[in-house]
């Protein structure tokens, strides 16, 4: 559809282009990105028309873009321009229709019937019939983008170009934008070629990126390839993070911020953030911490600074369990969005916790433990289901900066370590009557400040596992103890 | 769908020109009419059918009326009229070319230039062979658009991009520059002085039907021009890359509408001087009244600006009379305020 071959050129004593080549097929959606100064804008103008290449060609249907008059051009190739200037109140209709410029022959240039019909429809397309007799100036800046969109679009293009098309638009606006894009280039086979500074939105919609660096193609590839975190960072000389999109299988690039003052890195989470009556055990953490768990508010993956293990009575049976203890933190003053909230039937003051250290490295553990519904896990098929609060629940604060990994091997380590203590005291599944593993409802939660040292992994005969298997055995098993004292009181 | 539109367009679009056509009717019957000799309406309207219409004759007329109408009011209302029309329309294709409301070809020093060529002519009583007594014009008209395109040269090494401000910045530049190449030729004429500053204060009276001759084609031509650019003019009040895009051959077209609008700028100023600010405040006051569509800002300019021109002509032989007024200063005294008005008003919107 277009090809760039060897494209040099800008503007006089200024060449922004160096030797550019890429190509863009029928119905893709290319994306260019790139950071300042490193040539989109001049591109534009050179596939356009408005700036001529020093060196090098453009071909657009495989004839050089040279040889199309502007009105040729205006056919096959619409642009969407950042802002267009608006001297005079033309009405929204008026403005529009000038898109058919280069449809109209003849003398007197008549507006014919498919005239008319083409820009009716694109108005409808863009959801700006509505007011298409209104005033362009007297729009918003979304109103006003889409009074452009239509424009370029009643020239009937194959091919749109699109210079940030999401500047200056809210969210909706942009999103609407781009999924309309990505629906003409499927159903229309029309050709997207579009400016991005978002470059997590170029991810998700781009087909395939075109990355600039000083006016030469650092790649031209899929999205997912492009987004390299070492990639750009070099080229956009900044530090960012790439993780996978939580819902669909795209790449998105993060900022992160630099840090700023409160020096908190020696900090260590232990018993002085812990606070224990017989209605709940809260640890508040000074800063937020990352998190893996299983809780009844604040579950999966997430930063939480509160921690809450509330105890309930046996009987407890809610319809919506998760609503009735938001309800509940919200009145003892705790913010249910910063909060990873359990529950247990346990007896709060048989907690049992521990600092462990070595190597530099801490674990804070903290255990409640009951075993009234203990389940062998390889028989598990044989138990009804049956919704109880959880008995054994187990919270690991780590001093230490955690892959993902580690938080997931931290999960295996930890449920190791209690399967074990589970063993050691005999207990059994009061069904099958063989050694129970834990009890049907239990909850685990990893807590990081990702913080000081750096811990990829979390085996359990790693510097971090051996921490979290040593807490593990001991907490659970005192308090194991102190149930077992309680029960048999 | 084409019917429909047909019928639209004739009820909507109608209106404004059967109203600027009526009014310049109007305008043309009250600059014959009114004057030291007044002349009835119902004389005037006799003597257009029977002379100018050649019909037959509805009654007889004074022999007086007959001379008083067509020997001096009506070539003296006709050229008000075109040249009315042609600093209208001119203005309002420099407007929509620089996407600027204040552009006027006075403003660009266009006019100046007109009246250094003119004045040139006067001050050494050139006569060049073959076009004889349309040296002045010529030499007026050629002036303007060496000017113009001076104007934009200079613009262009100040801006690349040559913004409207920049264009409007060097016209202004050049129009004092003009200015005192007029002031210096006056300075050091002799007999002409008189002639050089009735002239150059601008006026229509005692022309005749000659100078009606020297600025029609010069009208046709730079309004035909600008005529048929009209649509590419709408698309470059959008910006000249946006018009770019759409398909208009921006280059080509930019040098057409200035060419055109310097040859009206030219033959008006080669016949009755400069005539300032009609350029400026009929097409704003146009836009204002009936949109900035040029297919139809245009023509609207031309009959607007040709009834005000003949109406201002007529205020000014009668305001003090028998004494006659120049034309340009009464243009001035109303042009300067509006220019102003204009001024304040668009800061205040930029602002807001």
């Amino acid at each position: 559809m277009l090809t760039v071959n060897h494209v040099t050129g800008g503007y006089p004593g200024h060449e922004v282009l160096q030797d550019l080549s890429f190509d863009v097929k029928r119905g893709e959606l290319l994306g260019i990105v790139g950071p300042n100064g490193s040539g989109k804008t001049t591109i534009f103008k050179v596939i356009s028309g408005i700036l001529k290449a020093d060196k090098g060609e453009v071909l657009l249907k495989d004839k050089a873009i040279s040889k199309y008059s502007a009105k040729q051009l205006a056919k096959v190739l619409a642009v969407l321009p950042q802002h267009a200037e608006h001297a005079f109140p033309y009405t929204v209709k008026e403005t529009v229709s000038l898109g058919r410029y280069a449809h109209q022959t003849g003398w007197f240039q008549m507006w014919s019937e498919r005239d008319e019909a083409v820009v009716q429809k694109t108005m409808e397309q863009t959801g700006i019939k509505a007011f298409q007799d209104n005033y362009v100036n007297e729009l918003s800046g979304g109103e006003r983008q889409r009074v452009f969109l239509a424009q370029a679009l009643a020239q009937e293009p194959e091919i749109l170009l699109l210079d940030e098309p999401t500047n200056h638009l809210d969210l909706s606006y942009q999103k609407e934008l781009l999924d309309l894009l990505k629906k003409w280039t499927r159903e229309q086979g029309l050709t997207v070629i579009s400016i991005f500074h978002d470059l997590n939105l170029a991810g998700l919609y781009c087909d395939r990126l075109l990355l600039l660096e000083d006016g030469k193609v650092n790649m031209h590839h899929k999205p997912n390839e492009v987004l390299d975190e070492a990639r750009i960072q070099s080229v956009y000389r900044t530090n960012i993070e790439k993780h996978p999109h939580p819902t669909v299988p795209k790449p998105q690039m993060l900022l992160l911020p630099e840090k700023q003052g409160e020096d908190l890195d020696d900090l260590v989470i232990d018993e002085r953030f812990l606070m224990s009556n017989e209605e709940m055990i809260q640890l508040k953490a000074p800063f937020p911490l990352r998190t893996m768990s299983s809780g009844v508010v604040g579950s999966g993956t997430g930063w939480y600074n509160t921690f809450v293990n509330r105890h309930v009575e046996k009987s407890y049976s809610c319809s919506n369990h998760r609503e009735e203890m938001e309800a509940y933190l919200k009145n003892h003053q705790i913010d249910p969005v910063e909060t990873v909230g359990m529950m247990t039937a346990v007896c709060l003051e048989d907690v049992s916790y521990q600092l462990i250290e070595d190597d530099g490295v801490s674990v804070f553990v903290v255990v409640t433990a009951g075993v009234g519904n203990a389940v062998d896990a390889s028989r598990s098929v044989e138990h009804v289901y049956e919704p109880m609060p959880g008995t054994i629940n187990t919270w690991v604060f780590v001093n230490g900066s955690l892959t993902d990994e580690a938080f997931i091997q931290s999960i295996m380590t930890a449920t190791e370590a209690k399967v074990k203590v589970m063993h050691d005291h005999h207990v059994k599944d009061a069904i099958t009557g063989s050694f129970a593993t834990g009890t049907s409802t239990d909850s685990i939660l990893i807590a990081a400040t990702q913080r000081g040292k750096h811990l990829p992994y979390a085996g359990t005969i790693t510097v971090l596992g051996k921490l979290i298997s040593q807490g593990i055995y001991m907490c659970t098993s005192e308090a194991l103890n102190k149930y077992r004292k309680r029960v048999s009181e | 769908m084409l019917k429909r539109f047909t019928r639209m367009f004739l009820l909507n679009k109608a209106i404004p020109y059967v109203i600027a056509s009526g009014l310049l009717v109007g305008a043309m019957l009250l600059g014959i009419s009114v004057g030291t000799v007044s002349v009835p309406i119902e004389t005037i309207l006799k003597l257009m059918w029977a002379e100018v219409l050649n019909l037959p004759s509805m009654g007889e007329t004074d022999p007086m009326f007959t001379t008083i109408v067509l020997d001096i009011r009506l070539p003296r209302v006709i050229l008000a009229g075109l040249v009315g029309a042609s600093l209208a329309v001119a203005g309002a294709a420099f407007q929509g070319l620089l996407r600027n409301p204040l552009a006027d070809p006075y403003v660009l020093g266009v006019s100046s230039g007109a009246s250094v060529g003119a004045v040139l002519v006067l001050f050494f009583n050139l006569s060049l062979p073959l076009i004889g007594m349309f040296t002045l014009p010529i030499m007026s008209i050629a002036a303007s658009i060496v000017t113009i395109f001076l104007v934009l040269f200079f613009a262009r090494q100040i801006e690349r991009s040559m913004r409207v401000e920049t264009i409007i910045l060097t016209g202004i530049v050049f129009s004092s520059f003009l200015g005192s190449l007029l002031s210096l030729m006056i300075a050091l004429t002799g007999e002409e002085l008189r002639q050089i500053i009735g002239w150059l204060l601008g006026s229509v009276s005692m022309r005749g039907w000659e100078y009606i001759a020297i600025i029609l084609p010069f009208f046709v031509i730079g309004a035909c021009i600008l005529l048929v650019s009209s649509k590419e003019l709408n698309a470059m009040s959008f910006g000249e890359e946006r018009a770019q895009h759409i398909g208009v051959n921006v280059a080509k077209r930019k040098l057409w509408i200035l060419i055109g609008g310097s040859i009206l700028t030219g033959g008006a100023v080669a016949v009755s001087g400069t005539i300032g600010f009609v350029g400026l405040v009929i097409p704003h006051l146009t836009r204002l009244l009936w949109g900035p569509d040029h297919r139809h800002l245009l023509p609207l300019a031309i009959l607007l600006g040709a009834a005000f021109l003949i109406v201002t002509d007529l205020i000014s032989r009668i305001i003090i009379s028998p004494t006659e007024l120049p034309i340009g200063v009464i243009t001035s005294l109303i042009g300067a305020p509006v220019f102003a008005i204009i001024l304040i008003r668009r800061r205040k919107e930029r602002r807001g």
